[in-house]
């Protein structure tokens, strides 16, 4: 379980220190110095370390340091006990989103303004180092950042909370009202890809996310359905046409694993695979999902590079929007590292702005939009200076970034169904509205 | 140096260095230096020129950013364009670049080493030094080779600058120290010692660090530096303290040269000048003078300075160990420090007159602090001064303080750090042997000393006391009761109930008249110790019990109960268990008569160094005193340890240091132990082993008695019964001894050194195998021959888990052979591991033919006794055959031609083994000689033919064995070129059949 928990600024002073478990060894000693030295133990061989410390788990004297880093600030778990490493970072990532949703940005600032904030989330989304109800939308109920205002709230509200965070559904309290009652959904998805320089693609993922925002009236009951490939063949099995089939099969897609919100009814997706809940009021995500099949990769990178003599570097790289013509992709970025002994750079480019960005030892090459079935590109001359080492240059790979509005892992929202029997509002009355946003994750080509 | 002026600020450098600090994060700062590093690539870009400020800026920021530790792999070649520069900044930043990242095998080396030999031949007293500084930073081999030579040049020319020749001379020292062997010796030396003389001091300081580090190399060489630093020395010591300006601080005249000097001086023994003495006399007394003066300034630097000088001269005065009033004024001024409100001093005064203590001027000198020492010791606060404290009361302390010494050490050590308690402890039980006059006073102290620091009482400490005991009939009596009344204290340490064991065991009987301490109340006592105690203790208290009950039959049902008991028949422990079992079963059928015999009490041991001494030494280490030092300190130790040991005739040996040194009579005893008439080399080892294994075992009943496989007596000397430890050298005294010798009493009988020759005729027909065995080696064989040359490897394998100490393995050969057989043998490891295998190669050359066989003479230490045997080496005359193939007609032309009676040899013998015609030809080809087919008419007859290769004939050879399936006999017929081989082979070949 989690031992302690700390926030660090970008020099390694410590701006929140929690500490819920002195099982590491501090009374044993006379003085409770644990705490310092696991401080100090983090920012030495972390924070401070000589070389960039890469690994998010530590082990620096049989205590395990579990850190997230978010803009320039460290989130530091710590246990002496073999505890379960993903639900530490489940929870530093929940923690983030409880910040984030109570005071935006994570910033050094935020935090030393809302430490009392901070400490009394603190105290209830963790118990003795167990995890406990890290919903933002519940703790906003109880924990305000109105201070004494709270405490007018009359005792109706105050039980009604109580009765909420106790009792089966914990994520939404009763009797909300709504005069339009809303759904948003997204699927965010980010695609990653690592290409050979042939074009032969050597690993590529999508990890998505479902996330909703509700504003519905009473306790609806939801039902949400998408084009996964068990439940179309399940249904096609029920005698749909071969026709049918075959239409359908080409969308339906294979989900490697997902994980779901605790609204979602899991006995009923183990057993029939559809996916039905009570949603929390506001902002949430329904899944997580990851597949790795039939991916749809946006940009295709042809790279080209070619060394003239010892002083000389050409480079060439070609992009292809592979949708839809009628789609169109934004922020385009694309990155071409530079060698370590770069000394000057020309840079020719079709569309969209290319820079030499020396601190980086990279060529940028920015495009605003651009359609699909497009292409477009970029050449580079690097200029070398002679080293007296005869290191060879590594040759990172080209990365990209960008945006499409599609899902890359072709997932399709078939159908969001709401019921809720006590209010008269029926399914048609629900204004709904779906997006889809591709994002690049890791997205590389080598060269 | 020139002053920097506005426009060498480098504004760029700082703005650089300005943004990197105001950095937020790591990746902020990289950033940074990516874009500075792209930057100044871009500048360095080959097609225009910089002039030198731009370069040297970024050669600037290039060295900042290495060494904030990024990796900076250009502008080297830009550092040393810098180095042609005239400027001195530039040049100076150039240099900065160079020995910070050049490493030396950097193909600019070249370069840089040219630029360097320009500025080392300009005139430019500056860049002169820049460059020497260079060489000095880097120090490499590579920068020593290129100019070791040029720089004693610099140093002594007549014209070099003051500034340079401190530099060339600091510069050498540096070289000196990292490649002495590149530094030559040579005219120059004389002339670096007349920079003694130098008028400027700056060049006589760095001059004398440079010839005292010469002279610890040299010292024949430097001989002439003595006088002249005597004479600078006086100079400088008798100055004004304003004479010298520059080099006055706070006060007192150039402090580090003084220093320097006393410190060249400590090179070499006194002065044999009358005069140069008297003038060196006059200066250390001037120097003492000094310190008597009232300070000149309150200031600590000038304490300091003064100090410094003044205990340098000090360490002087004990170095040459010959101005008795010198060392006792030395004394007396530490005897001052002593009380010094400063803790460094006092520290200091300690450790200083720790080496007075030894000389023989100052040790009453030094006695007089003794109280002062004392309270030391009690009040200070910094426990390194305390050890101090320790380390001087153990040197002053001599027969006429010991009892007061060691009274006040032993009431500390109650109190002492855990950090020093074991040095205290070995060091009051040395002090008490070696000054106990009275020896009940010895046993009281370190019954005293078990009881207070019982967990830091090593073994030695408490062996030690057992010996004295059992060798001084008059404190035994006293022991015993001192043991037993010590021992009725509710909590006692181990290691007193391990002395109380062995010495009721020993001697209880002389205290049982007592009815208070009666036979039983003995043995409850130390039973009542016994379920507390570990396994080792326990095993000896079982030997104690054994031994009560020869001692006291009245109490043997008491013990026999107990022996029997499950918790001891039965115990989980098999050390335990099988004393109580052979004890139980020792004291129900034996008789009296013989259970005394086996039960007898332990014969006096051998006086020898005490092993307490020799750990202690071990201890100091060599790291705490220099060397010189220290050895004569132990020379002084050794000589008040001969006046003191009271004058007995017991031959002493000096343990492992001194083997040298050991008696005559200790020699026959070891020769009538081992009666071996091969000379041996003789280690202090093996006679330190075998005169006790002699001496115990003959005594003691063990040996002759009927059960030898029981060791109960060698056992009580060796209380732990532990496997033989190989730390033997560990402890260098008998019980270590004894304690290897006890679980291998078979080998108590003299080596066995009869030579072994089971496995030796196997080898006549093959080459490889194994030649010998027994329970702990095994010897096997690998052999080549070609034509007269042999070659074997010979596989010791141990079997054993122990490791063989001193193996050696050597060749004999008997007196006939060494004409006739060449045997070259490569010296062994003198260890093989347990389970471990070693290997020895035999190059074998034979020069004429032979007979006798040579002997492989094995000897190593396993278990403390030593194992010696010989093994007799397959090298037989067949060896050298090259087979011959032949057609019948020329071999029956042959066996005509050799047809004189002397040459042809016939043996009719019975078969020993089945008459099997595969196995017979295999044997025959085995022997050497090519087997002919179709050369006898008759088929079932074997015919061989070859030649036998030595060095100086060639000797044909015929042979016809005839086989007789029907009387199961043999007719071998043998004809060779000379009688004796035909007569040699036969005898070989006959026995395979």
């Amino acid at each position: 379980m989690i031992g302690g928990l700390f926030i660090y600024n970008h020099k390694g002073e410590v701006l929140i220190s929690r500490v819920y478990r002195d099982d590491i060894g501090c009374l044993s000693t006379p003085y409770p110095s644990w705490e310092r030295n696991a401080v100090d133990a983090f920012r030495v061989n972390v924070i401070h370390a000589r070389q960039q410390v890469r690994s998010p788990v530590t082990n620096i004297a049989r205590t395990s340091f579990f850190h997230v880093k978010r803009s320039n600030i460290w989130l530091a778990a710590v246990t002496k006990q073999n505890v379960n490493a993903a639900m530490v970072f489940e929870f530093l990532y929940k923690m983030c989103d409880v910040m984030t949703a109570y005071f935006s940005k994570i910033s050094e600032e935020n935090i030393k303004n809302n430490f009392v904030l901070i400490y009394e989330l603190l105290d209830e989304i963790l118990d003795f180092g167990y995890p406990q109800n890290s919903e933002s939308g519940a703790l906003k109920t109880f924990i305000t950042q109105q201070g004494i205002k709270s405490q007018v709230r009359d005792k109706d509200e105050q039980s009604q909370i109580t009765s909420q965070v106790t009792g089966q559904i914990g994520w939404r309290r009763e009797g909300i009202k709504y005069r339009r009652n809303e759904l948003f959904l997204d699927v965010l998805e980010s695609v990653n890809l690592l290409m050979s320089p042939q074009g032969q693609v050597l690993s590529a993922h999508v990890s998505g996310r479902v996330v909703m925002k509700s504003y519905l009236s009473g306790m609806p009951e939801c039902k949400f359905g998408m084009n996964d490939k068990i439940v179309i063949d399940k249904q096609q099995g029920k005698g749909a046409t071969s026709d049918d089939s075959a239409k359908s099969g080409k969308q339906s897609i294979a989900i490697d694993d997902c994980t779901f919100h605790q609204c979602v009814r899991l006995s009923k997706f183990d057993s029939e695979r559809s996916i039905s809940f009570i949603p929390p009021d506001g902002d949430y995500e329904l899944m997580r999902y990851r597949t790795t099949k039939d991916i749809i990769l946006p940009f295709r990178v042809i790279p080209l590079v070619r060394e003239v003599g010892r002083t000389k570097l050409e480079v060439k790289v070609v992009i292809k929007s592979n949708f839809k013509a009628s789609l169109l992709a934004q922020k385009i970025e694309v990155r071409i590292p530079t060698p370590l002994n770069t000394s000057g750079v020309q840079v020719i480019c079709m569309k969209g702005k290319a820079k030499y960005k020396a601190s980086d030892n990279a060529i940028v090459w920015k495009i605003k939009r651009m359609a699909g079935m497009k292409e477009s590109q970029i050449s580079a001359e690097i200029e070398l200076l002679p080293t007296n080492e005869k290191k060879k240059w590594t040759r990172p790979p080209i990365s990209m970034n960008f945006e499409v509005p599609f899902a890359p892992s072709g997932l399709k929202v078939r159908y969001l169904k709401v019921f809720e029997s006590k209010l008269n509002y029926s399914d048609h009355d629900v204004i709904k509205w779906v997006r889809y946003i591709g994002r690049s994750g890791i997205y590389e080509t080598r060269c | 140096m020139p002053a920097v002026s506005k426009g060498d600020g480098m504004r760029g450098l700082a703005v650089f260095i300005s943004d990197i600090r105001n950095c937020k994060s790591k990746e902020a700062e990289i950033k940074r230096i990516n874009k500075e590093l792209a930057n100044i690539r871009s500048k360095f870009k080959g097609d225009k020129a910089l002039d030198g400020y731009s370069k040297k800026k970024y050669v600037c920021k290039l060295l900042f950013i290495f060494l904030l530790g990024h990796d900076i792999d250009f502008g080297h070649m830009e550092a040393v364009n810098l180095l042609s520069s005239n400027k001195y900044t530039e040049k100076q930043i150039g240099y900065l670049f160079i020995s910070v990242l050049v490493n030396s095998n950097s193909d600019l080396i070249r370069l840089i080493n040219n630029g360097i030999k320009n500025d080392l031949a300009s005139r430019n007293p500056t860049h002169m030094n820049l460059s020497l500084h260079c060489i000095a930073n880097v120090g490499s081999r590579e920068m020593a080779e290129a100019f070791a030579a040029d720089i004693p040049r610099i140093l002594v020319a007549g014209d070099t600058m003051d500034s340079v020749k401190q530099s060339a001379a600091l510069c050498l020292l540096r070289l000196n120290r990292t490649s002495p062997d590149l530094v030559p010796m040579g005219e120059w030396t004389a002339r670096v010692v007349h920079l003694l003389n130098d008028q400027h001091l700056g060049v006589v300081t760095s001059a004398t660090s440079l010839i005292t580090t010469l002279a610890q190399k040299s010292p024949d060489d430097f001989k002439t530096s003595v006088s002249l630093a005597i004479a600078r020395l006086s100079r400088i010591v008798t100055s004004a303290s304003i004479d010298l300006q520059d080099y006055t601080y706070y006060f007192v005249a150039a402090p580090w040269l003084s220093v320097k000097l006393l410190r060249l001086l400590q090179c070499y023994p006194p002065p044999e000048d009358g005069a140069l003495r008297g003038r060196l006399t006059e200066c250390l007394e001037t120097i003492l003078n000094k310190a008597q003066e009232p300070p000149k300034s309150k200031k600590v630097q000038h304490s300091n300075a003064k100090n410094a000088v003044l205990f340098e001269a000090i360490a002087l005065i004990i170095h040459h160990d010959s101005e008795p009033t010198l060392l006792v004024r030395a004394c007396n001024q530490l005897g001052q420090f002593l009380q010094h409100r400063e803790t460094n001093l006092r520290y200091l005064a300690l450790e200083s007159m720790c080496t007075l203590a030894s000389s023989e001027f100052s040790h009453e000198a030094v006695k007089t602090h003794i109280e002062t020492v004392i309270n030391a010791l009690k009040t200070e606060r910094d426990v390194s001064v305390r050890q101090r404290a320790v380390d001087l009361l153990y040197a002053m302390c001599d027969r006429s303080n010991a009892k007061q010494i060691v009274a006040e050490m032993l009431s500390y050590l109650e109190t002492a750090d855990y950090s020093i308690r074991e040095e205290i402890v070995l060091k009051v039980a040395v002090l008490a042997e070696k000054y106990a006059v009275d020896y009940t006073w010895y046993v009281d102290t370190i019954l005293n000393l078990i009881r207070v620091a019982g967990d830091q009482v090593s073994e030695e400490v408490w062996y030690r006391v057992i010996q004295i005991v059992i060798n001084r009939d008059d404190v035994q009596g006293y022991a015993a009761k001192t043991v037993f009344e010590a021992l009725q204290a509710p909590a006692c340490h181990e290691n007193l109930v391990k002395v109380g064991g062995y010495i009721l065991g020993e001697f209880g009987n002389l205290i049982a008249g007592d009815s208070r301490s009666s036979p039983l109340v003995q043995f409850k006592l130390l039973h009542s110790k016994f379920h507390l105690c570990s396994v080792p203790t326990r095993a000896l208290l079982l030997s104690a019990y054994i031994k009560f009950i020869n001692l006291f039959p009245e109490v043997k049902a008491t013990i026999q109960e107990v022996l029997r008991s499950d918790s001891q028949l039965r115990n989980a422990d098999v050390e335990l268990q099988q004393r109580a079992v052979e004890y139980l079963r020792l004291s129900t059928i034996a008789s009296t008569d013989i259970l005394a015999t086996v039960l007898e009490e332990m014969p006096p041991f051998p006086e020898r160094e005490s092993s307490i001494l020799a750990k202690l030494k071990r201890r100091k280490g060599p790291g705490n005193q220099p060397g010189a030092e220290e050895a004569r300190q132990e020379r002084e130790r050794e000589r008040e340890r001969e006046r003191s040991l009271n004058g007995s005739a017991e031959h002493r040996e000096g343990g492992a240091a001194a083997s040298a040194k050991s008696s005559p009579s200790v020699d026959v005893l070891s020769v009538a132990a081992l009666p071996t008439n091969r000379p041996r080399p003789v280690s202090s080892v093996s006679l330190m082993q075998t005169p006790f294994l002699a001496s115990c075992a003959a005594p003691s009943s063990l040996s002759a008695g009927p059960m030898t496989s029981l060791y109960p007596s060698a056992d009580l000397l060796g209380p732990t019964g532990s496997p033989p430890s190989t730390g033997g050298s560990l402890l260098v005294d008998v019980f270590s001894d004894s304690l290897q010798a006890g679980p291998a009493p078979l080998d108590l009988a003299p080596p066995n050194t009869a030579v072994s020759e089971d496995n030796f005729s196997r080898f006549i027909c093959k080459n490889n195998g194994v030649l010998f065995e027994n329970q702990l080696l095994q010897i096997g064989l690998k052999s080549e021959y070609r034509q007269n040359l042999g070659r074997i490897y010979v596989f010791f394998g141990n079997k054993t888990s122990n490791q063989f100490l001193d193996f050696s393995s050597t060749v004999n050969c008997p007196d006939l052979l060494k004409t006739k057989l060449n045997v070259h043998t490569k010296p062994a490891d003198p260890t093989i591991d347990a389970g471990a295998q070693l290997q020895q190669i035999l190059n074998i050359e034979c020069l004429e033919d032979f007979t006798p066989a040579p002997v492989l003479d094995i000897q190593f230490r396993y278990g403390g006794t030593l194992q010696n045997f010989g093994v007799k080496l397959p090298v037989m005359l067949n060896k050298f055959f090259q087979p011959t193939e032949m057609e019948a007609q020329d071999f029956f032309q042959r066996w005509k031609q050799l047809g004189a009676p002397q040459q042809e040899v016939q043996k009719i013998f019975k078969a020993k083994h089945p008459m099997d015609t595969e196995v017979t030809k295999a044997k025959i080809m085995g022997f050497g000689t090519a087997l002919l087919d179709g050369v006898d008419p008759n088929p079932t007859n074997f015919v061989g033919a070859g030649v036998i290769h030595t060095k100086n004939t060639q000797v044909g050879c015929l042979l016809r064995l005839e086989p007789n399936t029907q009387a199961q006999m043999y007719r071998l017929t043998l004809r060779t070129s000379r009688d004796t081989v035909s007569q040699r082979l036969s005898d070989l070949l006959s026995e395979q059949f």
